[in-house]
């Protein structure tokens, strides 16, 4: 019996965007390029996909007393320490780190622009990965704290986060006269991200300089939400509308460590399982599953979340398993 | 994929003889695309326009039910590659495998029969228990499924073992329960085949190409089995995505009947997190059937709570009732919160509420079942709603004081509110339900 695998040939392809500089201005010792795909994610018996999804961890510039008791234990003394805790996320499989600039949020300490470079130019000097750097989160200090990280590290080809619809004049054009590069924030809807996509492009911006955050929801807590919105985008990509055609960055980590089932260790249903098995396979499974809605890059917080999706992402990348004749059996 | 009306008309005898009690045949078989009516009311029909029509009426992937009773899992009949475009329907079973000679195997039955939790007010359970003739003997297998059989009553059984003579003593045992066979290849598939027809149990085949699945399944069904589960045999987590992207779309895009059956896919790894991961990916991308080896409750629940999401209605989120929520027994003091009626928030919120131990009103706006967030963003849940429902409580009798806690996410209302609610004082409450029992500790109290 002679079967023909259905195929998809799609005229389109998602754009390659390449974090971090070696050269130019730029003191990487590697960059990372993601996308370029011209099918849907891992399916490598079509047009198969170039770049595989990238990890990235978060990076926290000062102790977050907040997070869960699972992750304060996994990095310990670490978490008060940017540039060592950088360090050592690469040493765990980091393709590159997220610094997140809480520090200078009005109610967080809310330092000014002079300790945020200096914060990033310690992890830059301690790290060879590209940076993401996400500003603290409140309208005026991003703008202000992101556009003198940006001078102050031109040509390193930095990801600015967040770029949304209030903001994205003020990063886009940080981004634009320093050689960084924008990550376009908008609520898990695909007609906002692609207008977020125009008005960028229309300041200018190359869109090779442009990821997209089609924010996050956790397992449990609407991730079903985010997958099908990725996935229309990535289909739309695919068929050729050239202001979907952006990697998409996932947020996994920050969401799936928010919710009662991965910061709770007590005073839930016996039913939950073991905390410290339950809370790192809240952000495993989030992350897995956002890569087969599309997810270029995922960012997480726990080593064990760390080194299961990265080799998770290597199995899915393993070209060598052709589909159809396979040998192995499942059932040993 | 059903016929159209001109489809079907196109295989009518044509004659318009009015017997089937409609004016014309092009009549009658537009009916049937309807499925208004019955073939068998034409008398002239051969058999093969009947087989035919009958082979196209079915779905393009089998409902497959496994197990009897309360109990009984019904798998496959999906008609989407992607839940947006309509919705996955029938959610695949979770089931643990267990090894017939293992020590922990009554451990394992039990936790896997009896195991359940609830989510947004929904109870969810694993779909079964696969016994697997691990020893090779026929003897030791019958016992482990004795002893299954025993440990979690009720609970969908699948006889997994090489040896058609095990399974049938095993069948012995359950075989009125429809129990799935794992699993029938090219060189034994005659014995499995006889052996499902005999006790019209749900068949799994097993090859290592697409073909040859193809292949098996027409030998199968041939022999009068109808009940088929699919497994494609994949090795690692790449082959298996691919595998189960190119069934699901040959059994939807190419009608392709022998592989027009619901997936088996076996998720084991060394560790929670890894067979957390090819589980995630087995129920994102197309298996109706998935088989654990780790017995963990926080794998069950983390992997029960991916498939309720996957499997939700996209058009139709999971919603609560709006109106006015008690926690404990509020008095006229006691805090008002207010929310919105998408199910996962109003179980977030009042499960809070509840664990603080702080009696509290807890008012539910209708905002068309969506999130804080997303119903703010698509205008649902503004100023006037949370005005309204607030007014419609008739709560401005009961309370001693004019307080509101809105959402911490909808912080930028608290002024509207104010305006539409004259004489109330409107407090910013937390952005996530987490937060809810210190802030009813700090800042209600100093409110």
């Amino acid at each position: 019996m002679t079967i023909e695998i259905p195929k998809e040939k799609w005229p389109g392809a998602v754009r390659e965007v390449t974090l971090g500089a070696v050269d130019g201005g730029g003191t990487r010792t590697s960059t990372v390029t993601v996308g370029g795909q011209g099918s849907l994610p891992f399916l490598h018996f079509e047009a198969g996909m170039p770049n595989r999804p990238a990890v990235a961890v978060e990076v926290v510039d000062m102790r977050p007393e907040d997070w869960s008791p699972e992750l304060k234990d996994a990095w310990g003394d670490l978490l008060g320490d940017p540039a060592a805790w950088a360090a050592k996320a690469v040493e765990l499989g980091a393709d590159l780190i997220a610094l997140k600039l809480r520090s200078c949020h009005p109610d967080q300490g809310d330092c000014g622009p002079e300790a945020a470079v200096a914060v990033v130019k310690g992890v830059l000097a301690a790290v060879g990965v590209p940076l993401i750097v996400y500003g603290p989160g409140t309208a005026d200090k991003d703008n202000e704290v992101l556009v003198a990280v940006a001078e102050a590290t031109k040509g390193e080809r930095i990801a600015l986060a967040n770029c949304d619809e209030k903001n994205y004049r003020t990063i886009v054009a940080a981004a634009l006269g320093n050689g960084h590069l924008v990550i376009a924030q908008t609520p898990i809807d695909v007609n906002l991200a692609k207008q977020l996509n125009i008005l960028i492009s229309d300041m200018g911006l190359p869109l090779d300089r442009v990821l997209v955050d089609p924010t996050t929801g956790a397992l449990g807590y609407g991730l079903e939400y985010t997958y099908s919105v990725m996935e229309r985008l990535r289909l739309a990509a695919l068929m050729g509308d050239a202001m979907t055609q952006q990697p998409m960055i996932c947020t996994v980590g920050e969401e799936a460590w928010r919710q009662k089932e991965s910061r709770a260790p007590t005073g839930v249903p016996d039913d939950w399982g073991d905390f410290g098995v339950r809370s790192v396979l809240w952000e495993t499974t989030t992350a897995a599953t956002l890569t087969q809605a599309g997810a270029d890059i995922v960012v997480l917080r726990h080593p064990r979340s760390v080194a299961a999706v990265k080799r998770a992402i290597a199995g899915l990348m393993d070209q060598a398993v052709e589909a159809g004749t396979v040998t192995a059996v499942s059932a040993s | 994929m059903a016929l159209s009306g001109l489809e079907i008309y196109k295989q009518l005898p044509k004659t318009n003889c009015k017997e089937c009690g409609f004016p014309t045949c092009l009549a009658f078989a537009m009916k049937l695309a309807q499925k208004g009516t019955e073939l068998s009311k034409c008398p002239y029909v051969t058999d093969e326009t009947r087989a035919a029509l009958d082979s196209a009426a079915a779905p393009p992937i089998r409902l497959v039910s496994i197990g009897v009773g309360d109990r009984a899992v019904a798998v496959g009949n999906e008609t989407v590659l992607f839940r947006h475009e309509r919705m996955f329907v029938h959610p695949p079973a979770l089931m643990v495998r267990v090894a017939d000679d293992a020590d922990d195997l009554t451990e394992k039955a039990r936790l896997a029969g009896g195991y359940s939790v609830e989510r947004v007010g929904i109870v969810l359970t694993l779909g079964g228990v696969v016994v697997e003739n691990h020893s090779g003997d026929a003897t030791v297998f019958l016992k482990a499924v004795e002893t299954v059989r025993a440990e979690a009553p009720g609970t969908p059984i699948v006889l997994m073992s090489a040896d058609p003579t095990a399974v049938e003593a095993a069948l012995g045992v359950v075989g009125a329960e429809r129990p799935l066979i794992h699993a029938a290849t090219a060189s034994n598939w005659e014995a499995f085949a006889a052996l499902a027809k005999q006790h019209s149990c749900p068949l799994t085949i097993r090859a290592e190409s697409i073909e040859g699945l193809a292949e098996l399944s027409a030998q199968v069904t041939g022999a009068g089995v109808e009940d088929i589960v699919l497994d494609p045999s994949p090795t690692g987590i790449g082959g298996s995505l691919a595998l189960f992207t190119q069934l699901r779309r040959l059994a939807l895009k190419k009608n392709c009947r022998p592989l027009g059956y619901p997936i088996i896919a076996f998720t084991g790894a060394e560790s929670p997190e890894e067979e957390a991961i090819a589980s995630a990916l087995a129920i994102a991308k197309y298996a109706g059937v998935i088989v654990l080896d780790h017995a963990d409750p926080a794998l069950f629940y983390t992997l029960l709570t991916l498939r309720q999401n996957m499997y939700t209605d996209p058009q139709k989120p999971i919603q609560v009732e709006p109106k006015l929520y008690t926690v404990g027994t509020p008095g006229p003091d006691s805090p008002l919160l207010i929310t919105t009626n998408f199910s996962l928030t109003y179980f977030s919120v009042s499960g809070e509420v509840e664990s603080s131990g702080k009696p509290c009103w807890l008012l539910v706006a209708d905002a068309d079942g969506l999130s804080v967030l997303t119903s703010w963003a698509a205008g649902k849940f503004d100023a006037l709603t949370i005005a309204k429902t607030v007014k419609e409580s008739g709560l401005e009798n009961e309370l001693n004081h004019r307080k509101l806690v809105i959402p911490g996410h909808v912080a930028s209302l608290s002024g509207e509110v104010e305006e539409e609610l004259a004489g109330w004082q409107i407090l910013v409450g937390p952005r996530d339900a987490v937060e809810i029992p210190s802030y009813l500790k700090t800042v209600w109290s100093a409110a």
